[in-house]
């Protein structure tokens, strides 16, 4: 039946509309009448706003309104209260936006945002975390719904009693995701009824967190997001931007364009939180684990509890009779943290995979090995069998590929004139879970047929995957399919996140074609437009709760500076498991996008916060590295061809994150090896390994 | 941002005239700095003045030997002359290791010598920066100080110069062109930056209003055997954590001449005078070049979060010289 | 709380120009307040929304045009100066009928995921491959001297100053080369 479509590298639907910049992204579409809002961070941490004085900013030629919590119009409660924005006087964190700026262009808007004078009375604030801060507390879930701690067999006493030991502490800073297109919106009404274009990575939450704020029904409300210039989760649900362009054109009764600025992305919209990991492993002298416990402490924010599932991977990567993770949280007077890429997954997965190195070395066996010895067939976690766990086939094959056989694992045992060379490994794994959606197919009478689902493409490759995906299940070349997405006016569907995209969208496909090609089985031709729909809701909602995972094995060669202390990465090499891939070139884009990040983090990106200020203060792209073309020198990903037939219809498990987690791990492992140094502090900068040729 | 009123002088003199009548007037160079800092807030001026269009866009060899490099003449240009990179290679190699080839594009030389400090506390209005308003104070001081200086800083402020090309031009021994008021002068480059002392907001030893036209190279055949080596967070396209510009003079091993300066370490582009004395005369060798870096950087004072650039430069000294040395 | 209104939507004559520029070949015309930079008077003046702002800064490239042929960060540059002057974006780089091989060559490699970096990464790559062609060094080139070759080490660092968070970078560098080698 199928047209092989699936399973082909076929080049991005909105290839050329991307390479030509017709491609219209959320502010991008001319609308009459236009207005620019400019939004206004509050300068203070904690506190209230006692004055906002407008006049200045009014008199500034091209102003039409200042919107501020004293005339804004109101909201309803809504699912996020960081959300209900300009309601109240009162302050959570530093730049928190306090007021939108309402003007005829974008530099009247700009002026008039810095001509707003707000005074405040402020408080005491605590804005760092730390392993013993007094606010420590244990959250009743983690992110999204896991157990905050979980046991099994006895911990201390396995670890007590165990030949070989590692107790390390590894910290990670917070994160920003900075897509490169910041948070924007254009927002209009008209008769009551709003309509929005935004950057966002589900147009289907976004009407409903628009729907409950403005108390609304969802029909009233419509969000296109056709192109999104990235999210990295930090788009996942409604933001800033999108409510405060929404207050303000209901505002002015006008359409209003708000952009956030690079800065303004530094916090409010989401960051990876800071966390601080203490892990301990047990093994016998063979390298096999007798116990694992995995500590970690993140932060929140005073308004809303996100708590990061940090120690989450800990739970099935690798068995152990005695196993034991814990999550500690502190509210701090500072945004709520949220969802970038691989939450809880990847940061754990650093700390995880490093001490997993650390434990290798200290047994004496090569990582590789250690890794393949410790593997499992059975989660530890539910106690049931993985329905497809290729993490050894993927560290063989990496290993293989990246030449690991014969690997010297002496530290500093490689050299190449000032350069020391060392390689590094890490396991990667991230669950393979689907949500319901809808989505509805349409046979046309000139043999075309028209799929739609709301779903979106932030750079994923979504759209075209759907579309083959799509092909295939209604049995036609896919030139004869048309595909639409990213609008809440096609059927509902899951938002792109937590790497269920794919799995979510194409299974309601699939079952629309199927529908469809019922309903014309017995007639020949349609004569006029035949459509069907599905709604997966139960049928995701019965499958079975097995473990799902998707696996991976990451290699990294990096090159060290021995005098300056410079971090280069010669090459970086992954294998991964992840189901069928419908896709190979958007695929190995998404993987490489992946274990980019992962280097990044590993190497460059900090966020470094002033606790006297309580932000950021490297809120841009000058003094916020993230890596660049020149750090990329070779990146490469490939996979196995691996059928799992629990997982959803198109038998995906999903990339987006995978390529991320354990990619840190790799680059750090490889620091290791070549220097002898451990940093366990991201990220490995030059002035962390200074001076490492005057060590032995 | 201040709505402002834009001038494009014909002359020279028109230029210098305009910002001698507007007490909030601005050059325009490639704006790559002024615009930024412009949209940040930070520089407020009532009227810009486009020196992009005048002519002063030509590098010129003189007939001693040396060259004049026109203050409007762009970076890549700059980087791309075929004298430069044959006669001047540091300056070449400054010149390329900086921000990207935008712009680069954009930048003229003139403006990158007045480019201001990349302190993120200067850069953010709502936070206190003596720099940017006297007297508020220095948030850097005991926030976050890593990009700051280790050498001549005071209480007041603690920035660093962000410029490769001044480095560059520091170790040429470059005279600065000027017109003002007064007319047309030189100043010395080691004249034109100031110690941050207790004004940090006086960068320059320029008279307000005083226009750049050109930069003047004395003729230096041992600049030929010279480099630039800049650290950085990534591979490229970042801010120096720690630059060394270096010439190189040789009589069988014995260092005849040499030129050394220091980018990222203090609020002017950092002349290694002691380096060179301690270098001047003696049989080269890498533990020298480490004993003369040492001695310059003795009196480095580090802030919490960059002791690393004391032994950063130090080794980049050690490698710049020891590659010239056997080149 | 309304403030000026629309007569205050015109900034006063003082604080504006008459801006002509040569916009992918057509001449344009526009008055525009001289704190709009060439990049608003594009996105939001002349409805080419192919250059991108992903910084405003100068720092990540998005907004790369040609000037007069070069590669410049349109972000930083204010209309007003680039008056007389001709700027080429991405709308501009395609043929009349066909893309030009660089975006052809972007859609073979796939060298973009999001494509929000995408219009600066071409025109930085266009321009950059004029200044290879003018035999301009990069600091990556080992002799000053002589003309550099193109080497991925080379596309990587004259690339350096757009960035891409979805990271397509080897996927750029593999269609620089590829446009570089058959042209
Ligand atoms: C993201 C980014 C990264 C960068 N990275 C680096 C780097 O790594 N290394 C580096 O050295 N630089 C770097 N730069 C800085 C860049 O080199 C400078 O901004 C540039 O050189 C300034 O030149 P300009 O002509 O654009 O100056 P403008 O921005 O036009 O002007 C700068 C200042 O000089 C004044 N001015 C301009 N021309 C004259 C004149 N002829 N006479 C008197 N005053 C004048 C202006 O009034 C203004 O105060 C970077 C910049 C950015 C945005
Ligand atoms: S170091 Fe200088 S520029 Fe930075 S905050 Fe202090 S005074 Fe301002
Ligand atoms: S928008 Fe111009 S460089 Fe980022
Ligand atoms: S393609 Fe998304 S930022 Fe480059």
């Amino acid at each position: 039946m199928s047209t092989g479509a699936v399973g082909r590298a076929y080049p991005r639907l909105e290839g050329a509309a991307k390479v030509t910049g017709t491609a219209r992204y959320a502010v991008e579409y001319p609308v009459d009448g236009v207005t620019y809002g400019w939004a206004v961070p509050s300068a203070v941490v904690r506190g209230r706003i006692t004055r906002i004085d407008t006049t200045e900013a009014l008199a500034s030629p091209g102003v039409l309104a200042v919107v501020h919590h004293g005339n804004a119009p109101r909201m309803a409660p809504g699912p996020q209260p960081e959300l209900r924005l300009l309601q109240e006087p009162t302050v959570h964190y530093r730049g928190q936006y306090v007021a939108v700026v309402v003007a005829t262009s974008l530099e009247a808007a700009r002026e008039g945002a810095r001509l707003v004078r707000i005074d405040y009375d402020t408080g005491p604030h605590s804005t760092v975390l730390t392993d013993d801060h007094p606010g420590l507390y244990k959250p009743d879930q983690v992110n999204p719904s896991y157990p905050t701690d979980t046991a099994e067999g006895d911990f201390d006493a396995g670890y007590a009693a165990a030949p070989v030991r590692v107790d390390v502490t590894y910290r990670t800073p917070a994160y920003h995701n900075n897509p490169m297109e910041p948070h924007a919106t254009t927002a209009q009404w008209h008769d009551g009824r709003l309509l929005v274009h935004d950057s966002t990575q589900g147009a289907t939450p976004v009407r409903a967190t628009l729907a409950e704020l403005f108390e609304l029904p969802p029909e009233s409300i419509r969000v296109v997001a056709e192109h999104v210039g990235g999210g990295f989760g930090s788009k996942g649900y409604a933001k800033a931007s999108v409510v405060l362009a929404a207050l303000a054109a209901r505002h002015m009764d006008r359409p209003v364009k708000l952009a956030l600025t690079r800065q303004q992305l530094f916090g409010p919209v989401g960051y990876r939180t800071p966390t601080i990991q203490r892990v301990r492993l047990a093994a016998d002298t063979d390298g096999r684990l007798t116990a694992i416990c995995h500590d970690a402490i993140s932060q929140t924010s005073t308004i809303r509890e996100f708590a990061e599932q940090t120690a989450v991977y800990t739970r099935s990567m690798y068995a152990a009779p005695h196993r034991r993770t814990t999550h500690r949280l502190v509210r701090l007077d500072v945004p709520t943290p949220f969802w970038m890429r691989a939450p809880g997954e990847c940061p754990g997965a650093y700390a995880l995979e490093s001490a997993v190195d650390e434990l290798a070395i200290a047994v004496g066996l090569d990582p590789v090995e250690l890794r393949i010895r410790n593997d499992t067939a059975v989660d530890p976690d539910q106690g049931r069998p993985f329905t497809s766990r290729n993490l050894v086939a993927c560290l063989r094959e990496g290993a293989q590929r990246f030449g690991w056989a014969g690997r010297d694992p002496s530290p500093r045992a490689g050299r190449d004139g000032r350069w020391l060379i060392g390689t590094g490994v890490a396991g990667s794994s991230y669950p393979a879970r689907a949500r319901p959606s809808t989505a509805t197919a349409t046979a046309r009478p000139d043999g075309s047929f028209l799929v739609q689902i709301n779903a979106t493409d932030i750079g994923t490759g979504a759209r075209t995957a759907i579309w083959q995906v799509a092909a295939d299940a209604l049995g036609v070349p896919p030139e004869r399919v048309e595909i639409r997405i990213g609008d809440s006016a096609l059927p509902t569907a899951a938002l792109a996140g937590g790497s269920m995209g794919t799995a979510s969208w194409s299974w309601a496909v699939i079952r629309a074609a199927q529908a469809l090609r019922e309903k014309l089985r017995d007639g020949g031709p349609p004569t006029g437009e035949v459509t069907a729909e599905a709604d997966t809701t139960e049928e995701v909602g019965g499958q079975p709760a097995l473990p799902r995972y998707a696996y991976g094995a990451q290699f990294v060669e990096v090159r060290v500076d021995a005098d300056t202390g410079e971090v280069r990465l010669n090459r970086m090499l992954g294998v991964f498991a992840a189901g069928r891939v419908v896709n190979p070139t958007t695929a190995r884009s998404q993987l490489i996008g992946g274990m980019t990040m992962g280097l990044s983090m590993a190497l460059h990106e900090e966020g470094l916060l002033d606790e006297r200020y309580g932000d950021w203060v490297n809120h841009d792209l000058a003094t916020y590295h993230i890596t660049g073309c020149a750090d990329v020198e070779s990146i490469e990903a490939y996979w196995l061809d691996e059928r799992d037939d629990e997982l959803n219809p198109a038998g995906v498990k999903g990339i987006g994150e995978i390529g991320i987690v354990g990619a840190a791990a790799a680059v750090a492992n490889a620091v290791h090896h070549a220097t002898g140094v451990r940093i366990r502090e991201l990220p490995i900068r030059l002035d962390k390994l200074i001076g490492i040729s005057d060590l032995a | 941002m201040k709505a402002f009123r834009y001038h494009r002088p014909a002359d020279v003199a028109e230029a210098v005239a305009v910002l001698a009548a507007e007490p909030q007037a601005a050059y325009l160079g490639g704006g790559t700095n002024l615009v930024d800092l412009m949209k940040l807030g930070v520089q407020r001026p009532d009227v810009l003045v486009d020196v992009t269009r005048l002519p002063l866009d030509t590098v010129e060899e003189l007939p001693d030997g040396g060259l004049r490099i026109g203050a409007t003449v762009r970076n890549s240009d700059l980087a791309a002359h075929p004298v430069v990179r044959r006669d001047y290679p540091v300056l070449a190699r400054a010149l390329l290791a900086a921000a990207s080839g935008q712009l680069r594009n954009m930048a003229t030389t003139g403006g990158n010598l007045l480019q201001r400090t990349r302190c993120v506390y200067f850069q953010d209005t709502s936070k206190a920066c003596n720099k940017r308003e006297p007297g508020s104070g220095c948030a850097a001081l005991h926030g976050q100080n890593r990009d700051l200086a280790v050498l001549d800083w005071s209480e007041q402020c603690v920035a660093t110069h962000p410029s490769d090309l001044a480095v560059a031009l520091a170790a040429l021994d470059t005279v600065v062109e000027v017109h003002d008021a007064d007319g047309p002068r030189d100043v010395r480059i080691a004249d034109l930056y100031r110690s941050p002392g207790t004004h940090p907001e006086r960068e320059t030893t320029l008279a307000r209003g005083a226009l750049i036209t050109a930069v003047r190279l004395p003729p230096l055949p041992a600049a030929r055997r010279s480099t630039y080596l800049k650290v950085r967070d990534r591979a490229s396209f970042a801010f120096a954590a720690g630059s060394v510009a270096a010439v190189l003079n040789l009589d069988g091993d014995v260092v005849r001449d040499v030129r050394l300066a220091y980018g990222a370490v203090a609020h002017r582009p950092w002349r290694a005078y002691r380096a060179e004395e301690e270098l001047r005369g003696r049989p080269f060798s890498p533990e020298l070049a480490a004993r003369a870096a040492d001695a310059e950087l003795a009196e480095a004072r580090p802030l919490r979060h960059n002791g690393f650039k004391v032994p950063l430069t130090r080794a980049i000294t050690v490698r710049a010289l020891t590659e010239l040395a056997s080149s | 709380m309304q403030g000026g209104g629309e007569n205050a939507t015109t900034i006063d004559e003082r604080h504006s120009s008459r801006v002509t520029v040569e916009v992918n070949g057509a001449s344009r015309e526009v008055t525009l307040d001289n704190r709009t930079t060439l990049l608003d008077a594009l996105r939001e003046h002349l409805d080419l929304t192919g250059a991108k702002k992903g910084c405003d800064h100068g720092q990540c490239g998005s907004c790369t045009v040609l000037l007069d042929g070069r590669r410049v960060k349109s972000c930083l540059v204010f209309a007003v100066t680039v008056d007389g002057r001709s700027v080429v974006t991405v709308e501009g780089l395609a043929g009349p009928d066909e893309l030009s091989p660089l975006q052809a060559a972007f859609i073979a490699h796939d060298a973009f995921q999001c494509g929000y970096c995408t219009p600066g990464q071409l025109c930085s790559a266009r321009g950059m491959l004029d200044e290879v062609s003018r035999g301009w060094p990069s600091a990556v080139t080992g002799d000053l001297n002589t003309p550099a070759k193109l080497t991925d080490a080379e596309i990587r660092e004259r690339m350096a100053g757009n960035l891409c968070r979805c990271a397509a970078y080897p996927h750029i560098v593999a269609a620089v080369r590829q446009t570089a080698a058959s042209s």
